[in-house]
C-alpha cells in the first residue's frame, strides 16, 4: 500500500489542512516511510485476538441524560476569532 | 537560609512549617532562578505576581496550621494544562493567545494542596516530539553540557518541565506521557519523573493528544518529592470518563519499604543491537543494586516489544487525527480568513500547525480512512492486546521490571534527522507502558563519559505505583544521583 501525490491531496482535504501541490510529493515520500515501517506489524498473527482499544478495565460511566451545566456563553465566546450576538461568526455557507 | 534552591519539595515542606523560610522567600528565589536561566527558554510564560499572590495565601494558611500537602512549594505546568486565566497553548501557534475560563482537575488538586504556580512550561506543540524541537516557542534546552558547550536537548514532549527542574528554577513540575513524554526528559535531565497507570490522574482539562494513551504525571529532583506530588495530583474525577476509582497507596510509606523479597524482571527484549554499551553498563549497574538490596531477578519475556513503537505511531496519530480536529479557527485562537469556510479551515490548519502535528494529523487520517481501518488501526489495537497480554503474564512472575530508560543520553539540539521514524526511537523502552496503560518511573542513575545523565526505568502492575516508589528509592539511594547541572541557578561554589 504506497502513497502517491493524488492519496495526500485525499489526505489532506479529508483533514482540513492545506499541502501546497509542491510539498505533496514530499509528504507522500515521508508517509510511504512511516507506512513502510508499520507494515513490521504484519509479521504478528492476531487472527482471534480482539482489538484492545482501552485499558481502563471499567465500563464508561453512565449517568441520567439531563442539563448538568450551561449558561457560560461569555466563557464560551472569550476565545474566540469572532463573535456576534452570542454566536460564532463564520464565512457564509450558504448562498 | 544559605540556599533554598538546595531544598527538596519534603524539605521545603518542614522549613515552611517550621518558618525557618516563608513560601514568599521561596517562591521569591525560584523567580529569580528562573530569571537567571532564561536562557534555557523552559518558561514559556512566567506568572511571576500571580506566584507571589499564591506564595502570600500560603504563607497565611501556615500561619494558621491550614497547610496543605504542597503548601508554599513553587511549581512549573506544561503547557498542555488548561490554566484559568493564564495562556494554554500546548506550544502551538494555532493556540495562540488562548486563555482558559476553567482550570485542569490536575493543576487544580495542585493548587487545593497549596502548591504554588510559577508558570507555564515548554513541550513539543501537543506533547508531538521526543526533543521538545516541534514547539511553537523555539526549543527548551537541557541544562547539561558535553565539554563542547553544545546546546543539548531536554527531550520531550515535557522537555521543559524537565529542564526547569534540573535547572532548579522549578521545585516540582507536571508533565503528561502519552508515549514517554515525562520518563525520557527525566533521564535526559537527570531527574525523577512518573508515568501513573492509565486513569489515576485526570485528563480533563489537558489538551488531549491521544486520549487512550494520555498520563499526566509528576517532576521532581528525587523520589520522595515525586509522591509527595503524586499524593497531590492524583484522584477520581467524574469529569473524566476513564478516571479510575481506585484509592491511591500510601506512596510515603512505600518510600522506606525496600526491595527485600521482590522480585524483578529483566526483559530479553529490551537488549538492543547495537545499544549504547554505556546504558548498557547502567541497567547491569541498577541490577546489581537491586539485588544487592535483597531483591530477587528475574529473566523474562516480552515478545511481542518490538512492535510497540509501529502499533504506537498508528494509535497515537489515528487518536490525534480525532483529537486535533477541534482546531478550526471558530472556537479557538488562530484563524486565517478566507472566502469559503472550507477554505478558512484548511488555511488556518496549514498555518496554525506545525510540520510534526501535520504530519501525524495526516498519518493518523489515511490509517482511519475507508478502505486502511482495519489494516491499519484495528491490526494496532490487536497487537496493542498482545502488548498487554505479556506484560499481565510477565506480572504473574514479578513485581516489577527494570529496563533503560532510554537508548541514549541527550543529543544536540538541531540534530539532523532525515527519517522520522529515527526520531520515533527515542520512546522504544517507553511506550509500552503507555500501550498496557502501566505505570513506569524513570530515576536518574549516573552519568555516561561525557557527563551526561542516564536513566533507569521501572515499571509495575495497573495502580501499583508504590511498588515504583519503593524501588525507585532503592535506585536513588544506591546512585546517590542528584542532579547538579552546568546551567542551572543557585549553584554550589
Amino acid at each position: 500500500m504506497s502513497v502517491d501525490k493524488t492519496t495526500v491531496a485525499k489526505i489532506a482535504r479529508l483533514a482540513r489542512i492545506h499541502v501546497p501541490d509542491e510539498r505533496q510529493q514530499a509528504i507522500a515520500t515521508e508517509l510511504n516511510g512511516i507506512l513502510s515501517w508499520v507494515d513490521e506489524l504484519n509479521e504478528v498473527d492476531t487472527e482471534n485476538v480482539e482489538p484492545l482499544a482501552s485499558v481502563t478495565g471499567h465500563a464508561l460511566p453512565m449517568r441520567k441524560d439531563v442539563v448538568t451545566d450551561g449558561d457560560r456563553i461569555d466563557e464560551v465566546l472569550a476565545n474566540v476569532p469572532e463573535s456576534t450576538g452570542g454566536f460564532f461568526v463564520v464565512p457564509k455557507v450558504v448562498d | 537560609m544559605a540556599d533554598m534552591l538546595e531544598l527538596g519539595a519534603v524539605e521545603a515542606r518542614a522549613a515552611l512549617d517550621a518558618r525557618e523560610i516563608s513560601a514568599v522567600e521561596l517562591t521569591s528565589a525560584y523567580i529569580a532562578a528562573a530569571e537567571d536561566t532564561a536562557g534555557l527558554n523552559n518558561y514559556v510564560a512566567l506568572t511571576a505576581e500571580h506566584a507571589l499572590e499564591m506564595a502570600a495565601a500560603s504563607d497565611a494558611r501556615i500561619a494558621t496550621g491550614e497547610a496543605g500537602l504542597l503548601e508554599g512549594v513553587p511549581i512549573g505546568v506544561k503547557d498542555l494544562f488548561c490554566t484559568a486565566g493564564y495562556t494554554s497553548t500546548a506550544c502551538s501557534n494555532i493556540l495562540a493567545g488562548f486563555t482558559p475560563t476553567y482550570e485542569s482537575t490536575v493543576t487544580a488538586n495542585l493548587w487545593r494542596e497549596g502548591g504554588v504556580m510559577l508558570g507555564k512550561l515548554n513541550c513539543d506543540e501537543f506533547a508531538m516530539g521526543s526533543a521538545n524541537e516541534t514547539s511553537a516557542y523555539g526549543p527548551a534546552i537541557n541544562p547539561w553540557q558535553t565539554a563542547d558547550g553544545a546546546d543539548l536537548v531536554p527531550g520531550g514532549s515535557s522537555g521543559g518541565s524537565a529542564s526547569a527542574v534540573a535547572a532548579r528554577s522549578a521545585l516540582l513540575a507536571t508533565g503528561t506521557d502519552t508515549g514517554g513524554s515525562i520518563r525520557q526528559p527525566a533521564a535526559f535531565c537527570g531527574v525523577v519523573g512518573l508515568k501513573p497507570t492509565y486513569g489515576r490522574c485526570s485528563r480533563w482539562g489537558i489538551v488531549a493528544f491521544a486520549s487512550s494513551l494520555d498520563q499526566a504525571g509528576p517532576f521532581s529532583r528525587n523520589v520522595a518529592d515525586n509522591a509527595l506530588m503524586m499524593q497531590a495530583m492524583a484522584g477520581f474525577d467524574p469529569k473524566d470518563s476513564t478516571s479510575a476509582d481506585v484509592p491511591l497507596q500510601d506512596l510515603s510509606a512505600a518510600l522506606t519499604r525496600g526491595v527485600g523479597g521482590m522480585k524483578i524482571g529483566i526483559p530479553a527484549e529490551y537488549v538492543l543491537d547495537g545499544m549504547d554499551p554505556e546504558v548498557v553498563t547502567i541497567w547491569q549497574q541498577g541490577q546489581d543494586w537491586l539485588r544487592a538490596a535483597g531483591a530477587e531477578l528475574v529473566d523474562i519475556s516480552l515478545p511481542h516489544t518490538k512492535y510497540a513503537l509501529p502499533a504506537y505511531y498508528i494509535i497515537a496519530p489515528a487518536e490525534a487525527s480525532s483529537n486535533l480536529a477541534r482546531y478550526d479557527g471558530v472556537r479557538y485562537g488562530k484563524r486565517v480568513e478566507a472566502e469559503s469556510l472550507d477554505e478558512m479551515y484548511a488555511l488556518t490548519r496549514a498555518e496554525g500547525f506545525g510540520e510534526e502535528v501535520q504530519r501525524r494529523i495526516m498519518i493518523g487520517t489515511y490509517v482511519l480512512s475507508a478502505g486502511y481501518y482495519d489494516a491499519y488501526y484495528l491490526k494496532a489495537q490487536r497487537v496493542r492486546r498482545l502488548i498487554r497480554n505479556d506484560f499481565d503474564t510477565a506480572f504473574e512472575n514479578v513485581d516489577a521490571i527494570l529496563t533503560p530508560a532510554t537508548p541514549s543520553a541527550a543529543f544536540p539540539v538541531g540534530r539532523k534527522v532525515d527519517d522520522p521514524v529515527t526520531n520515533f526511537l527515542n520512546d522504544v523502552f517507553t511506550v509500552p507502558a503507555n500501550l498496557a496503560g502501566l505505570p513506569g518511573m524513570a530515576v536518574p542513575a549516573g552519568m555516561n563519559g561525557d557527563g551526561l545523565p542516564l536513566g533507569l526505568q521501572l515499571l509495575a502492575r495497573p495502580f501499583d505505583e508504590a511498588t515504583l516508589y519503593a524501588a525507585g528509592q532503592v535506585l536513588e539511594d544506591a546512585a546517590g544521583f542528584i542532579a547538579n547541572p552546568p546551567r542551572r541557578a543557585g549553584g554550589v561554589s
